[in-house]
């Protein structure tokens, strides 16, 4: 009963992660005997650049905070370039992919520890890829993160710039100085007032 | 820019829409503004760094990676496939996680109320990397069917959780593998979201040639994702 294999095979369609993700993809972080490949530390001390924090919640169209979401981010290194070897990551701590749930931490907030990323050399500016997935979704949402004290080179950014004006607030991080260090917060407001803007990438 | 790889676009005639009511979840959560187009970058060709060395010697035989006092209980399985993408090309030493409940329908989960019971030998998580022809192999137990709020007498279909990047961020996928002939398919709203005549590509196969003689069954479970675009698309700049 085996179909014939098309000469161009189709795309597998998504499916939601559902709400029961954390021990097969997050399992350390939520205390389950088995060891995550990736987790909430991109970088380590020794990394080059901002050690920065990159926390938030991500909201449903109720405003109500999601407890059950998963978050993947992807960005370059402080010098804009993306690690693409193990010999990479081993020479500077740094580990260019992370992915959290957000039901440990208080109030369904997440929390990223990375470096600052660079402009990247195609012309830029310093951003951060996201991929939200949960409950709900069927498809995972794709987001970009911009930071809000690089107002320069986000506005040449060609990205941003294919951005309704009125709608580009949404992918601004918004940097806090604080005791502990450099926190930027972007919160994920999946549909409604503020809707984030999500790419067809 | 003007030598970047370009890979195909996402096809959205093969993906469920966001908003599907009869799923309950959905309303609230999908997102209700189009998506803005955007031209894949370096950024989104990049991908998770990883490797051998991060897969353990059980991590793709769920039948022994949680083994406390015995073996798990539930009928043994071997699910297998080839990881492609649309031009066929496989995708070598790519990285495979999948998830998925007990025999009794109950996953490990903290938040899993479910009055099924728990097995003490069974976590029900693995990862792989598939071979230089694109192919991945795990040993595991049937999963089980369980209720769900969605709908009164509401039931999920046996499935097991896939997720995978291919070669780049662009091409992530996380999807759900079903079993031939489950008759709560047709009830199923998640299942049931993709487009008639797409869906069927989420259904395994039984497969005797995959079958380990005397130990388990075997379901065949190609995947394919986004890959290189066989038609040159113009320069950009």
């Amino acid at each position: 009963m085996s179909e014939p294999q098309a000469a161009r095979p189709g795309q597998t369609p998504s499916q939601t992660v559902g709400p029961y993700f954390a021990y097969g993809l997050v399992p350390t972080q939520y205390g389950y005997p088995f060891r995550s490949l990736f987790g909430a530390e991109l970088a380590e001390p020794r990394t080059p650049g901002l050690p920065i924090v990159l926390t938030g919640r991500v909201l449903d169209a109720n405003g109500a905070p999601i407890g059950d979401a998963m978050l993947e981010i992807q960005h370059a290194d402080a010098h804009g370039r993306h690690v693409r070897t193990r010999a990479e990551v081993a020479e500077t701590g740094f580990r260019g992919f992370g992915r959290v749930g957000t039901g440990t931490l208080p109030g369904s907030t997440y929390a990223f520890r990375t470096i600052k990323p660079g402009a990247t050399p195609d012309g830029q500016a310093p951003h951060i890829d996201m991929i939200v997935s949960m409950r709900g979704l069927l498809v995972h949402a794709f987001t970009r993160i911009y930071f809000d004290d690089e107002a320069p080179a986000n506005a040449a950014d060609p990205v941003l710039a294919s951005v309704p004006a009125e709608r580009r607030d949404t992918l601004i991080a918004r940097r806090a100085d604080l005791p502990g260090g450099t926190v930027y917060r972007f919160d994920i407001r999946m549909q409604g007032e503020g809707e984030t803007v999500f790419f067809d990438v | 820019m003007a030598d970047l790889p370009r890979i195909a676009a996402r096809d959205w005639t093969s993906q469920p829409a966001y908003l599907h009511p009869a799923y309950k979840s959905t309303p609230l959560r999908a997102p209700s503004r189009p998506l803005l187009p955007m031209r894949h970058t370096l950024s989104e060709l990049a991908q998770p760094v990883y490797g051998h060395e991060d897969i353990g010697e059980l991590d793709h035989d769920l039948t022994r990676n949680a083994v406390r006092n015995g073996a798990p209980q539930g009928e043994r399985i071997v699910v297998t496939g080839r990881v492609l993408d649309e031009g066929g090309r496989p995708l070598r030493h790519t990285l495979v996680e999948l998830w998925q409940c007990n025999a009794a329908g109950r996953y490990v989960h903290a938040v899993d109320t479910h009055d099924a019971p728990l097995d003490p030998n069974f976590l029900g998580a693995g990862r792989t990397l598939t071979d230089g022809d694109g192919r991945y192999r795990f040993l595991t137990i049937k999963p089980g069917a369980y209720p769900w709020g969605n709908h009164p007498n509401a039931w999920r279909p046996n499935h097991i959780h896939f997720s995978l990047f291919g070669e780049h961020f662009a091409s992530r996928l996380v999807t759900q593998m079903y079993f031939p002939g489950d008759p709560l398919l047709a009830f199923d709203p998640i299942y049931q979201s993709t487009p008639v005549g797409v869906r069927e590509r989420l259904v395994s196969r039984f497969a005797l040639e995959a079958t380990e003689p005397g130990y388990a069954l075997g379901y065949e479970f190609d995947i394919v994702l986004r890959g290189a675009n066989q038609t040159p698309m113009e320069t950009p700049r």
